[in-house]
């Protein structure tokens, strides 16, 4: 099983990728909405490949508030 | 009318084949200028049902399929008027919505929704007017409505009753939150989950299949498999406009309308 740092590496390089974001710029503690530059319909975006990615359900009441990489990783982390 | 260009929606027929576009930028909101066109294309519908088979219902937004009622507009229309009158326009709304994915609900022809990107509240309601969803990998589907104090009011929660479990219904209207094409495919709201960018082709594929069906059997075959749910549809309309009147609406559609963040659409 992943940990968290690992899943946050994971989501890092996932969204560096999609979002074309160098992959340096991003770290754990960045705002991925300020980071990214992602809209609330981006934001869902960002779920779906995060959900299909890890094969995990992520309902959107638990991210709300959310806006740093590792808390992300770490919600996910709880439904591995 | 088999071809059509609306400011909103265009449709085109060819081959037994129905193809009907949303095209109203930034999501498809389904406010008066959308109703117009659905409402010339329920116009239209006995013409082109006479020479087809099949109807694909799908979006030319980046963004989704829809993201549901124009919440900015309907905000918009109550500040300009008093209360009464803007129950009384609500309702006519919904009357006029209802009669219009009634009868796409229950059109003889074989109806697909091809579906990409956000499909929520009344853009969910409106696919679920179809026989069929194909999902893109990257769909999402939800009742964002009791955010805002109400209940979905284009017959989604009739509709989506009829077609999969209570409890599965009652976690989306419930909780408002969203579901992708993987968990709609698991619970049997999508018929099929496409990779990404190709449920419209996978969508044309099925009205293929469709049309190699006698037009009269199929349409024989859906009339048993998929009564409309008149009581319940007009039960939720009588509820919805009841609830329309309560503070919470307001408040609700105004922070919507006023959040210049990013989390609007999260419910």
């Amino acid at each position: 099983m992943n940990t968290v740092e690992q899943t946050t590496d994971e989501i890092l390089n996932l969204a560096a990728a999609h979002f074309k974001v160098p992959r340096a710029d991003l770290q754990a503690s960045d705002d991925f909405y300020k980071k990214l530059g992602i809209d609330s319909l981006q934001a869902l975006e960002l779920l779906s490949r995060l959900e299909n990615h890890f094969g995990v359900e992520l309902p959107d009441y638990e991210i709300q508030g959310v806006s740093d990489f590792r808390t992300l990783a770490t919600r996910i982390q709880a439904r591995l | 009318m088999n071809n059509y260009n609306g400011k909103t929606i265009s449709w085109k027929a060819a081959g037994g084949v129905v193809e009907v576009a949303l095209d109203r930028a930034p999501a498809n909101e389904i406010g008066l200028a959308v109703l117009d066109d659905l409402e010339r294309f329920a116009a239209a519908l006995p013409e082109l049902e006479a020479n087809a088979s099949a109807l694909i219902l799908y979006s030319k937004q980046s963004a989704g399929f829809s993201a549901g009622a124009d919440l900015r507009e309907l905000y918009a229309l109550v500040q300009q008027t008093d209360a009464a009158s803007a129950a009384k326009g609500v309702r006519e709304f919904l009357e006029r919505i209802h009669a219009v994915l009634n009868r796409l609900d229950t059109s003889p022809l074989t109806t697909i929704a091809a579906v990409h990107g956000v499909c929520f509240g009344g853009g969910f309601e409106l696919a679920l007017t179809c026989d069929l969803i194909v999902a893109d990998k990257m769909a999402r589907f939800c009742f964002p409505e009791l955010r805002l104090g109400l209940i979905p009011g284009f017959g989604g929660i009739p509709r989506l009753k009829r077609d999969i479990g209570n409890a599965v219904v009652r976690d989306l209207l419930l909780t408002g939150r969203s579901i992708n094409a993987t968990k709609a495919l698991a619970v049997g709201l999508a018929s099929q989950v496409a990779a990404e960018g190709e449920a419209l082709r996978l969508a044309r594929a099925t009205a293929a299949q469709v049309t190699k069906f006698d037009r009269a059997t199929a349409a024989a075959a859906k009339r048993f498999i998929k009564p409309l749910p008149v009581e319940e549809l007009r039960r939720e309309i009588d509820i919805f406009c009841q609830l329309f009147t309560q503070p919470a609406v307001m408040q609700g559609l105004r922070k919507f309308v006023e959040d210049a963040g990013a989390h609007p659409y999260l419910p």
